[in-house]
């Protein structure tokens, strides 16, 4: 009749659950992540959406009136909103998914505790871990479909080829979100979140050829540029948005397996450092 | 109900010589105990003693670094994730989500063990009810009191109608009036013939809700079975409270001696162990003492612990 009078304790010692399936697991943590989401979604619409649509107003039409009357031919000989809708796209896309792999990853293990409470399920440390890279996954991917339409909107797509920016910007996001959340979860307080944005973030998305060609940097920092993950997403996503991108294959395909590996080894350590948390407790 | 007769590896959970050594201390060493169908049993003992630990292996959450413990009749380090989805866990500290409702906290955590939504939000809705807490079923958990909050993380271990639910000290924190509505659950669901295992300090709350119970300190068990054997083997049937004005327990050398089959000195009162606490206080008197207050009791699990450590339970 219900679920407490065929009592807890009581049941028959019948043969025990089958393991858990590699991605329900995944789903279930997704899932979480959904509900807790529906509460806020209304105020971080205008983070992810208004503001990447205001951004590009200001700089690319704005700023770009400007820039197009001298420059055209360092940026390929197109339109500054052409050349920087692209580079945004990565940008906002790393910022979009460094927040989510730092806040939330913290709240759950250290504030209301969570995810201590999904591992006493048959849930693993590394659903828990999969589960949440899932969800900035897929809230970067949100972000970046609108970005790609405002661009379109904006008259700035020179290519069809930019719906494939759309997975760049996942990408992007994945290759900052794995390698962040794997710190965070190292982290008691916030302390040194402030730090992770204001020299990590914040200069890549001012430096990594966003905003400029990164040949304009001094020399000694070009290379330095390569190492970063957001570098190779700009100039990934910008190749496929103005469609250069099939006269360097190569290149472009050089670029794409950086962001993997960096999602790739990004996702093992945070697998790693969130299960050392949970299981020390 | 009908209980199944069962073969050697009846025990829900056996566990010998289960060691848990974390870099430099040594939290878990060498226990032997075994839980069996329907049981009620407890981890009696201070803070630090290693329960919670303890709690956490067979949880299957923190893993075992030496000896044997199956749960379920499974290896933790093998079958975690199956033991665990036929467990219930009351953590220490509550790990509720307090921007959700109460409703949804509980719906989520039956997703978590693969329970279908709408069976799940069923579930929930009974579990509310026995938790007394339909009313706030869809309001946060944030404002909720301290004792609702727990008696919503208990609704949520049930969630999977668990084989073998594990409280980690279900009432420390909790106000008189909070903690006798949580006893009033556990006890409901121990007549139900839930399999209990809980973790205490308070020794009236082990004496309420533990059928047995093992007392531990500093990572070791010290004496192991029914709140009433304890108290036989370890004390006396009564005890007898002196509490003396302000310097004069430190003069008392000697005085009480043949009083009773033993003294205890605490800090603050001298306690006297006798089959007769009456018969005590008057041979207290008789000797011309004159103890500010006199309380004659009953033995209880503290006075077991002070005896096996001589310490008190709640330091």
């Amino acid at each position: 009749m219900t679920a407490i009078s065929q009592p807890a304790g009581s049941a028959p010692a019948g043969p025990a659950p089958a393991a858990l399936a590699w991605f329900s697991g995944i789903a279930r943590v997704f899932e979480y992540r959904l509900l807790s989401y529906r509460r806020t979604f209304r105020s971080s619409i205008f983070n992810s959406f208004v503001g990447p649509a205001l951004f590009l107003a200001a700089m690319g039409v704005g700023l770009g009136t400007y820039v197009d009357q001298s420059a055209t031919a360092e940026l390929g000989g197109v339109s500054y909103l052409a050349f920087l809708a692209p580079g945004l796209l990565a940008a906002t896309a790393m910022q979009t998914a460094s927040f989510e792999a730092t806040f939330p990853i913290m709240g759950g293990l250290v504030w209301n505790r969570v995810y201590h409470a999904m591992y006493a399920t048959p849930l693993r440390p590394r659903d828990i871990a999969l589960g949440n890279l899932a969800w900035i996954g897929f809230r970067v991917l949100l972000v970046s479909s609108v970005f790609v339409l405002v661009t379109a909107l904006f008259g700035a797509a020179a290519s069809p080829l930019i719906v494939l920016a759309i997975p760049v910007g996942l990408l992007t996001g994945l290759a900052f979100a794995g390698p962040i959340a794997a710190f965070s979860a190292t982290q008691r307080t916030v302390e040194k979140f402030n730090a992770v944005f204001r020299f990590g973030i914040t200069p890549l998305f001012l430096f990594s050829g966003t905003f400029f060609p990164i040949e304009s940097l001094p020399a000694f920092l070009q290379p330095i540029a390569w190492l970063t993950p957001l570098y190779h997403g700009v100039a990934l996503s910008r190749g496929l948005s103005l469609g250069t991108a099939a006269e360097e294959p190569l290149l472009m395909l050089a670029h794409a397996a950086i962001l993997v590996a960096f999602a790739a080894a990004g996702a093992a350590a945070a697998v790693r450092t969130i299960s050392a948390r949970l299981v020390r407790g | 109900m009908p209980e199944p007769l069962e073969s050697q590896d009846s025990a829900l959970i056996h566990a010998r010589a289960l060691t848990k050594r974390y870099a430099g201390f040594t939290a878990v060493d060498h226990i032997d105990f075994d839980v069996a169908q329907g049981e009620s049993f407890g981890f009696l003992g201070p803070n630090g003693a290693g329960k919670t630990t303890t709690m956490r292996m067979i949880a299957c959450v923190s893993p075992v670094t030496e000896g044997t413990l199956t749960v379920l009749g499974l290896d933790p380090a093998r079958d975690g994730s199956r033991i665990r989805a036929q467990l219930g866990v009351v953590p220490q500290r509550d790990t509720l989500d307090e921007e959700l409702t109460t409703r949804e906290n509980l719906i989520i955590y039956g997703r978590y063990f693969g329970l279908p939504r709408s069976e799940s939000a069923r579930r929930a809705d009974e579990l509310l009810d026995f938790a007394q807490l339909s009313e706030r079923g869809n309001d946060q958990v944030e404002p909720l009191s301290g004792g609702m909050k727990r008696r919503l993380t208990i609704a949520r271990s049930l969630i999977n109608d668990p084989r073998l639910l594990l409280l980690d000290e279900p009432t420390t924190g909790l106000d008189p009036q909070a903690r006798h509505l949580v006893w009033d659950r556990l006890y409901r669901l121990k007549q139900r013939g839930v399999t209990l295992v809980l973790t205490t300090h308070y020794m009236d709350e082990a004496e309420q809700l533990c059928d047995r119970l093992v007392v531990m300190d500093k990572a070791k068990i010290v004496a192991e079975g029914s709140p009433r054997d304890l108290i036989e083997r370890y004390s006396t049937r009564e005890v007898t409270e002196l509490r003396f004005r302000e310097g004069v327990q430190e003069t008392l050398d000697g005085q009480l001696d043949g009083i009773g089959e033993r003294i205890e000195r605490l800090p603050d009162r001298i306690l006297v162990y006798a089959e007769d606490g009456d018969a005590a206080a008057a041979a207290i008197h008789a000797r011309g003492l004159q103890p500010e207050t006199v309380l004659v009791r009953r033995s209880s699990l503290e006075d077991v612990f002070l005896r096996l450590t001589g310490r008190s339970l709640i330091e």
